[in-house]
């Protein structure tokens, strides 16, 4: 063994004890699923929490909540302060200047809706908005709406056959009639990283806004918010450890300032007479309603651990689970996987199929054996369509997944194919 | 879960060689039918004779309990007539909700009653229902 080969070997090992530890602070993970030991394999929809989130949102349920804002009561001012609390440590998360250019949210799908609805006060007609085809769903229709709305005109960037949209194709389609551009940070279905810097410099040149679907880059990827320099920046906490129904949106502060209010209501008012109001400062203006407490709690319970851990670390460790699923995968030759076989720009997702099985009945029989894994369009239907797909199984990694779990489940590939008829 | 009560032989077998897989060349009625969340797609194209269902067929692709479920269907309808065919319908998705349990009256579903486990599988569900959903289209269209 050279001593390359030897320091390999080293590396391998760490990582592995790297995963395994931080994997018990998951109790969901310790559980048996169809007499199996769960691997869940799902984490680009949704991740699972650790010991630390949980105790953060039942302490305070426990000992803290109340309605904040709102009262003079000391509850209510710890709620408030809990709530605010939060804020500033998603604010210091991304490096963002200031904590009123943190909206909370119920999650990205909302984020880019409250978007798309309060920048209409900014388009006219004629007016265009690029996106990729790449984009979630949540991605494409608020766009497409407000385009149908103002009758401007949606357009699309593609990718190359490597998988990635290369600047050339966005210089080609900026133009000066580009309003909006947004783009996700890393595609939930090829597990492709955008070069979504690079590509904000671009669009700012022709004038555009600049906005980031951060659901599966926030997650895995470290970003810092000034360096990157998107104008609005949305993601989701249930997809980076935190509770379902909190999301953020960023927003420079003096763009959601010129922004009208998306919901309207409770809590982002400052005087409300019978005919016309006015509204409170950020980020309450974008606040209707009595907000998630627990949820933001939770959220910044998550970025703590997430911290800890390091998310340069994860991202690393991510890479080489993927190099290795990837590696044994692409020596399977029953296995057609959609998405670049290399590293480069590429995170832990892996969309495949197994020649003549749909990817549906894949699921089922890989879940017989304990193992969580996604099929179908992955809410991305014009990618899939671009790519001639039906459908994909789709297995997406996070720092607490192994490569023994790699290991079983490619095992219980040959397993599906045996149901099938196929193979050995 | 018990994979072998889902996967079983005769649902392997339809979906692998399915002798009702193919168009029609002179079809009085096709009708397209769509699972958006997972992508089963099938074509149903039938024949009439009168109010008989002379011939039947489909295309399309999906997962193998959508595309055995359709065949089946279409070996169980052919020959009847459009009030059975109604009542069939009625009868197996009854079955996989699981409203109808009793063996004697699932009998009249003969092979179609292989499908009868996939009510313990609420992901599965829509895949064995889709035809039998698009069938009733059809032969709505056609009453
Ligand atoms: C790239 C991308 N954007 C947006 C979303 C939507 O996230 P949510 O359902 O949390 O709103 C997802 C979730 O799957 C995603 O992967």
């Amino acid at each position: 063994m050279t001593s390359k080969q030897e320091f390999a070997v080293k590396e391998r090992i760490s990582g592995q004890e790297f995963a395994e530890k931080y994997k018990a602070d998951f109790p969901i993970l310790k559980q048996q699923i169809n007499g199996k030991e769960l691997i869940y394999f799902d984490n680009a929809a949704t991740t699972q929490k650790p010991e630390s989130v949980l105790d953060a949102v039942d302490n305070y349920n426990r000992t803290i909540n109340a309605n904040p804002h709102r009262g003079a009561h000391t509850l209510s001012a710890r709620a408030t302060e809990a709530y605010e609390n939060a804020r500033a440590k998603v604010k210091d998360f991304i490096n963002a200047e200031k904590s009123e250019e943190i909206i909370f949210t119920r999650n990205t799908t909302e984020s880019l809706n409250l978007l798309a609805n309060s920048l209409e006060a900014l388009v006219e007609e004629g007016d265009e908005i690029l996106i990729s085809v790449l984009e979630h769903h949540s991605n494409i229709l608020p766009w497409q709406q407000l385009a149908e709305r103002k009758n401007l005109k949606l357009k699309y960037l593609y990718p190359d056959q490597n998988y990635r949209i290369p600047l050339s194709e966005l210089k080609e389609k900026l133009t000066k009639k580009t309003k909006i551009f947004s783009i996700s940070q890393m595609s939930n279905v090829s597990g492709v990283i955008n070069p979504v810097k690079e590509m904000a410099e671009l669009a700012h040149q022709k004038g555009a806004l600049v906005v980031v679907d951060g659901a599966q880059g926030a997650p895995h990827i470290r970003t810092d918010i000034r360096d990157l320099d998107a104008d609005f920046y949305a993601f989701s906490g249930h997809k980076m450890l935190g509770p379902m129904g909190i999301g953020v949106l960023y927003g420079k502060k003096e763009l959601l300032e010129t922004l009208p209010p998306f919901l309207k209501g409770g809590g982002m008012i400052e005087y409300v007479k019978e005919q016309g109001s006015t509204y409170a400062p950020l980020p309450e203006k974008f606040e209707a309603g009595t907000p998630n407490v627990e949820g933001a709690v939770g959220l910044q319970a998550a970025i703590e651990y997430l911290e800890e851990v390091g998310l340069d670390k994860i991202k690393e460790y991510e890479l080489e689970l993927t190099e290795y699923a990837l590696e044994k995968m692409k020596e399977l030759d029953y296995v057609e996987i959609a998405g670049p076989l290399d590293l480069e720009n590429r995170g832990g997702i892996i969309s495949f199929n197994l020649k003549d099985i749909h990817s549906h009945d894949l699921a089922t029989i890989v879940d017989s054996e304990g193992i969580a894994i996604r099929s179908g369009h992955h809410c991305a239907q014009p990618l899939m369509k671009f790519y001639r797909l039906n459908s994909t199984g789709r297995i997406s990694f996070y720092f607490y997944n192994t490569k023994a779990e790699v290991d079983r489940f490619l095992e219980s590939l040959e397993k599906v194919r045996e149901v099938f008829g196929y193979g050995s | 879960m018990d994979l072998d009560s889902v996967y079983t032989e005769l649902i392997m077998e339809h979906n692998k060689n399915s002798r009702n897989k193919h168009s029609l060349d002179d079809a009085d009625l096709s009708e397209h039918g769509h699972n958006p969340s997972c992508g089963d797609d099938i074509t149903l194209e039938l024949k009439f004779d009168g109010d008989l269902i002379s011939e039947a067929a489909f295309t399309g692709s999906g997962c193998a309990i959508s595309q055995a479920s359709t065949s089946i269907m279409i070996d169980l309808i052919k020959g009847k007539s459009i009030e059975e065919a109604l009542e069939l319908v009625e009868t197996f998705i009854a079955m996989i909700k699981k409203d109808i349990d009793d063996q004697q009256e699932l009998r009249k579903l003969k092979d179609a009653m292989a499908l009868k486990n996939i009510s313990n599988m609420p992901a599965r569900v829509k895949c064995a229902v889709l035809s039998w959903h698009t069938l009733k289209e059809a032969l709505k269209e056609r009453n």
